[in-house]
């Protein structure tokens, strides 16, 4: 406050200008590296999209038969003629975080619960650091657990002829997902005030009834963004999944079933098409397909959060 | 502590060396089918001729194709012969791509090692991955289904641009037009095939010879009903009585170069052919 103060009678006192000397500088050279750094974040994402967005127009708008990429199942982009439908690709991938979804939400949520209101001391630091460790596996490692582990398990308990399924990459995005869910979570339950729990205890409840009716409902919209961002993990994500999910066209019926998902057809197809012929193209339409579901699922998740920040002030 | 500096320096020397003297580096790129054996070309010809590296990368018959088209390869490996499209893309920027065959492939049916199944003819493998094909359990093939095994028919397949994927579609569903049954598992890579397959009991999966081991069966191939079925090996593929095999070629643009064709002749010569026969690739001729 003081220095502001002083700083106000400086400019009254000498020239209206600024004084361009070497603190000047520094300061303008620092304002604006900083500025660059915090705008490259829009100058990145505009361009990937206008870049996945216009190599795929062309074939998008002259010669995809958009009703056929929505409703058939049937995707033979080699074939001819081709046939260019995704929808089994988008049930494969909504399927798989589905399942994913229905196996993190129970563990993160229960991770950050214990973390955020039983754990303390050394434990509640060593359990956030673990956690932190398992959100840093390379997904190729989970690709490979679901292919050698998780498969032949699934084959032993099952009796089902097949391990790479439905469920084995529901299980491994499950997995992947959680971490993030559960720091996230974790920052959601902090989030709520001790004197609402210290209100709570003065009342009689348990600590259990303190977090079923006090800390849960209060954090549910942070809670939600968790979850939706955990989806937009898994939406994304591609190696573990091309590895554990069969790869196989089919819609799924049930969780045993192999499926194929929009990752990775692009991961699997694009590295041997001719740049810029009707199947590349028809790679990078999947591709804004995926950007777009991201965009959304990211965005709403945002929404959530500052909604709820909105509230707590 | 001394010899660090010393190593330092003598690789140092050693690099200026090579990069000074008139060694000449051959750049091979293409099919994944034929990576290991390229590899292997490259390791035993610099062993046996002083002053010529192979630097040998895989991405498949497409990357190397669209390196000779582009110029920027000197030797591309492909598992199936050029398109005419891209002979006349290449033409198109002034590089004429030769063709050199420089041996074979056998595509081999694999199932499951306890598998009762003994013969397929093509007609059979046909229906069983033809789009609407007749052929979707294993008691249809008149087997009868063991403990752990279920009676459908588990297919495994490659992704849709694979030199393989095409050319099983070609010889075996019999046209280009002709379409795989959906929901086939895709794998991406020859290996991938053989290794699900080992895996799962009610499946069966085509992949190359080369990628055979103790932990799968392979099922001998008749050409039609009522004749003999035959096992896929290195000789059944050049006596030409196995019926799913196909060439292997090497691509370069123009007339290769002097070093390039000295090598080309290497792999030709009996000494070159070995290699591919100790690799599982059936040679040019019988040795």
């Amino acid at each position: 406050m003081t220095l502001r103060h002083t700083d106000t009678l400086a400019t009254k006192q000498t020239a209206p200008v600024d004084q361009r000397d070497r603190a000047w500088w520094l300061d303008f050279t620092a304002k604006t590296v900083v500025f660059f750094g915090g705008i490259s974040a829009i100058i990145f994402i505009v361009s990937i999209f206008l870049f996945i967005a216009t190599q795929g127009l062309d074939f998008a708008v002259h010669r995809l038969n958009w009703a056929d990429f929505f409703t058939s199942p049937i995707w033979r982009p080699t074939s001819s003629p081709p046939q260019y439908g995704a929808l089994a690709l988008i049930c494969g991938t909504a399927s798989i975080s589905l399942l994913a979804m229905l196996i993190a939400v129970p563990f993160s949520l229960g991770a950050a619960i214990y973390i955020g209101e039983f754990a303390s001391g050394k434990k509640r630091e060593w359990l956030k650091i673990l956690i932190e460790l398992l959100a840093a596996i390379p997904s190729v490692v989970w690709g490979v657990i679901g292919l050698h582990v998780i498969g032949p398990a699934l084959v032993n308990i099952f009796h089902i002829d097949i391990g790479l399924c439905l469920l084995n990459a529901g299980i491994i995005l499950g997995l992947m997902a959680a971490p993030i869910m559960t720091t996230i979570a974790e920052d959601a339950l902090r989030a709520v005030p001790d004197t609402y729990r210290e209100a709570a205890e003065a009342l009689g409840a348990t600590r259990w009834q303190v977090v079923w009716r006090v800390v849960l409902p209060h954090a549910r919209p942070g809670l939600s963004a968790a979850v939706l961002l955990g989806i937009g993990r898994a939406f994304g994500e591609t190696i573990a999944v091309l590895m554990a999910s069969g790869h196989a066209i089919v819609m799924p019926t049930s969780v045993f079933d192999s499926v194929r998902a929009l990752t990775a057809t692009v991961a699997a197809e694009l590295g041997e098409t001719a740049q810029g012929d009707d199947h590349y193209q028809a790679l990078f339409v999947l591709g804004v397909l995926l950007f777009g579901i991201t965009f959304v699922i990211n965005l709403t998740a945002d929404r959530i959060i500052r909604g709820s920040r909105r509230q707590a002030t | 502590m001394k010899t660090i500096p010393i190593a330092v320096l003598t690789s140092a020397l050693a690099f200026v060396a090579c990069t000074k003297s008139n060694r000449t580096l051959i750049q091979n790129a293409g099919s994944d089918t034929m990576l290991e054996v390229a590899q292997a070309l490259a390791e035993t010809y610099g062993k046996e001729v002083s002053g010529v590296s192979i630097a040998v990368k895989g991405g498949g018959s497409q990357v190397g194709i669209s390196g000779i088209i582009d110029g920027t390869i000197d030797l591309a490996n492909s598992s199936r012969k050029l398109k005419p499209e891209e002979v006349e893309a290449a033409r198109k920027k002034n590089h004429e791509p030769v063709e050199h065959h420089v041996g074979y492939d056998g595509i081999a049916i694999y199932v499951h090692k306890e598998n009762p199944i003994t013969s397929l003819t093509i007609e059979q493998l046909k229906q069983i991955y033809m789009d609407n094909g007749k052929l979707t359990k294993w008691s249809q093939l008149g087997v009868t289904v063991t403990a752990g095994m279920s009676d459908e028919i588990i297919l495994i397949s490659r992704q849709s641009n694979s030199g393989t994927y095409e050319y099983f579609r070609e010889s075996v569903l019999g046209d280009k037009k002709t379409n795989f049954r959906l929901g086939t598992r895709d794998m991406n890579g020859s290996k991938d095939v053989v290794d699900l397959v080992t895996k799962t009991r009610s499946a069966i999966g085509y992949s190359g010879l080369a990628y055979a081991n103790a932990e799968v069966k392979l099922i001998p191939v008749a050409k039609k009903d009522g004749e003999k079925a035959i096992l896929p090996t290195i000789d059944s593929v050049l006596d030409k009585s196995y019926p799913i095999a196909r060439p292997l070629f090497m691509y370069t643009v123009g007339q290769p170069k002097p070093a390039v064709q000295q090598y080309l002749d290497w792999i030709k010569s009996d000494a070159g052919q070995r290699v591919l026969v100790a690799n599982h690739y059936p040679p040019l001729r019988k040795l």
